[in-house]
């Protein structure tokens, strides 16, 4: 813990010092979004102030140079979670825009009436709701693999469910409610000797573990930037090549269009033809600078800081009476979801806030996840690189004055 | 320690909290209506007791914050004896409170109610306030049997 730069890094982000209710801002929402470095805003306010044009349209300088910066951070993307081609990286807004994207395209095309998709039912809603408006176009199936009290997918249960009708598997790589991490080489390896494709919704795991999709052997793999310290509304889908080649455009319209009469169309390559109308160029190019920012640190460190810290937090906020822990999976990232006897967690929530503390209180976008554990919402800590000890003394500190204050 | 929230919460919130007062099931209620915060999760049912147009007796059930514990705790304590027109009129003083409104806030009419003025300085709360009176309303009108803040 002590090599880790934690004191450099939380320099780099400026929102870190602010004052939350005349506090020190303690930001422990980072699953829900995390903050952003200055090198990503500056590589934001850069392109707007030198390089910004429309992108693959112009032959004049300034769109050459925005579209060398947009089709760089493509390339960013492709070598940070080792695909092996930029054709293989598509920019959509967000994971659930991508989940949306090939429910739409890919599972509308290949699934009928009678065939199954499986999730777990430790998903998100974005992982959830755009599978059951597949099924009720199709007539398709959505089968749930159950989960454990401590957390964890009962794996025998996802294999029994896994049948030669499952025509789709969707699984969370990591969950944001209970910060589980999913054994997707088990998962994958099981699918694929059945021929079953597999998509991997890696918004949570993105920023807490290194991810190489080629040596995980998924299909597809989803994440959002602005949980990966790049800025909000851009996020990206990754296919395989061979699976985007065959499957048909999302939207219609600029750029991902070849040739277009008002007899045919015909459609552009991989990627653009699923990047319809002008894309979110800016927020690619911050994107592109949150990858190279994390890349000085290194994916592997930041694990491991993040382990140390998560364990520390864990093992405070079990000493405290009356908390029970929502999540105890063996394999878990940096997220510490809890309920206090008697207080619920809007009131944790509020308390915390006059603290300076940012914590997430609600369900999370995962109401199954909350009725499994019969709660009706939990508090969560989601811890991010920046965040120390400190921090979590802070927090402990804070949970243990409101128990007090409630009595 | 929290000297920022003592304005929300306050001491009388906290003993509504831990003891509401007419928490149970009201087995023989003329009206019975469900309320859902589904941003939180609050979920209470309220039972009334009508005479013509007056309501004489209220209860509830159900799960929630101390905010909305002791909102709903405390609303079935005001609106016992009230008309249906006099409880109607105390939740568009109630609304105008929690949501901003204060200088026009009749004190004597709202009562105790007057320790909810709080929540205005935390919009993000307000409803765990008014989910009670959202459900009143439902329940006075009687138009559904299930309501929901969202
Ligand atoms: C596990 C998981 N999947 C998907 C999403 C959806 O991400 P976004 O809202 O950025 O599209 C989230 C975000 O909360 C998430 O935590």
């Amino acid at each position: 813990m002590t090599d880790f730069p934690v004191e450099k890094i939380r320099a780099d982000f400026p929102i870190l010092q602010e004052k939350i209710r005349n506090k020190p801002l303690v930001y422990l929402d980072n699953a829900a979004s995390c903050q952003k470095p200055q090198q990503v805003i500056d590589s934001i306010v850069h392109l707007y102030s030198h390089e910004y044009a429309n992108v693959h349209r112009g032959v004049h300088t300034l769109s050459v140079k925005a579209t060398d910066r947009y089709e760089g951070a493509r390339e960013k993307v492709q070598q940070f979670i080792n695909a092996q081609s930029t054709k293989e990286i598509i920019f959509v807004r967000g994971a659930t825009e991508a989940i949306n994207l090939i429910a739409q395209t890919f599972a509308k095309e290949n699934i009928k009436a009678g065939d199954e998709i499986l999730i777990t039912a430790m998903e998100h809603h974005s992982n959830i709701v755009p599978w059951q408006m597949l099924c009720e176009q199709t007539g398709a199936v959505l089968k749930v693999a159950p989960i454990n009290l401590q957390g964890e997918l009962i794996y025998a249960e996802f294999e029994n469910l896994l049948t030669d009708k499952t025509k789709l598997v969707s699984v969370v790589h990591m969950s944001n409610a209970l910060g589980t991490v999913n054994p997707v080489e088990k998962i994958i390896a099981a699918a694929k000797a059945k021929k079953i494709p597999v998509l991997l919704d890696g918004a949570q795991a993105i920023p807490h573990m290194s991810v190489d999709v080629q040596a995980l052997g998924c299909d597809f793999y989803v994440f959002s930037g602005h949980k990966l310290y790049a800025p909000s509304g851009i996020g990206v889908l990754y296919g395989k090549q061979a699976l985007l080649e065959a499957m048909p455009p999302y939207q219609g319209g600029g750029d991902m269009i070849r040739k277009v009469t008002f007899e045919e169309t015909e459609y552009n390559s991989l990627p653009y033809k699923f990047e319809a109308g002008t894309p979110n160029i800016a927020d690619v190019v911050g994107l592109g600078a949150a990858i190279d920012y994390l890349n000085t640190i290194g994916m592997e460190r930041i694990a491991a800081y993040e382990a140390e810290l998560l364990d520390y937090a864990t093992e405070k906020a079990k000493q405290i009476q009356g908390l029970r822990i929502i999540g105890e999976a063996g394999a878990k990232g940096a997220i510490l979801s809890f309920v206090l006897d008697k207080i619920h967690p809007h009131d944790i929530g509020t308390m915390l806030d006059s603290l300076g503390i940012a914590i997430r209180a609600g369900h999370h976008c995962a109401m199954p996840v909350m009725d499994f554990f019969e709660v009706p919402a939990t508090a969560r800590a989601s811890f991010a690189m920046y965040n120390t000890k400190e921090e979590v003394d802070i927090l402990m500190a804070g949970i243990a004055d409101l128990i007090e204050i409630f009595g | 320690m929290f000297d920022d929230l003592r304005d929300l919460y306050q001491e009388v919130i906290f003993d509504h909290n831990r003891n509401p007062r007419n928490f149970h099931v009201m087995e023989a209620a003329d009206r019975k209506v469900e309320g859902f915060n589904p941003l939180c999760g609050d979920r209470l049912t309220l039972f009334l007791k009508m005479d013509g147009d007056k309501i004489i007796d209220a209860s509830f059930q159900g799960s929630g914050c101390a905010i909305s514990t002791a909102s709903v705790s405390l609303m079935t304590e005001i609106v016992k004896g009230k008309t249906e027109a006099e409880a109607e009129a105390l939740f568009t003083q109630f609304h105008e409170m929690t949501t901003g409104k204060e200088e026009e806030i009749n004190l004597e009419a709202i009562g105790k109610l007057a320790v909810l003025a709080g929540v205005r300085e935390y919009p993000a709360r307000v409803k765990c306030a008014t989910l009670a009176w959202h459900t009143l309303d439902a329940a006075l009108k009687n138009e559904q049997d299930s309501i929901s803040t969202e």
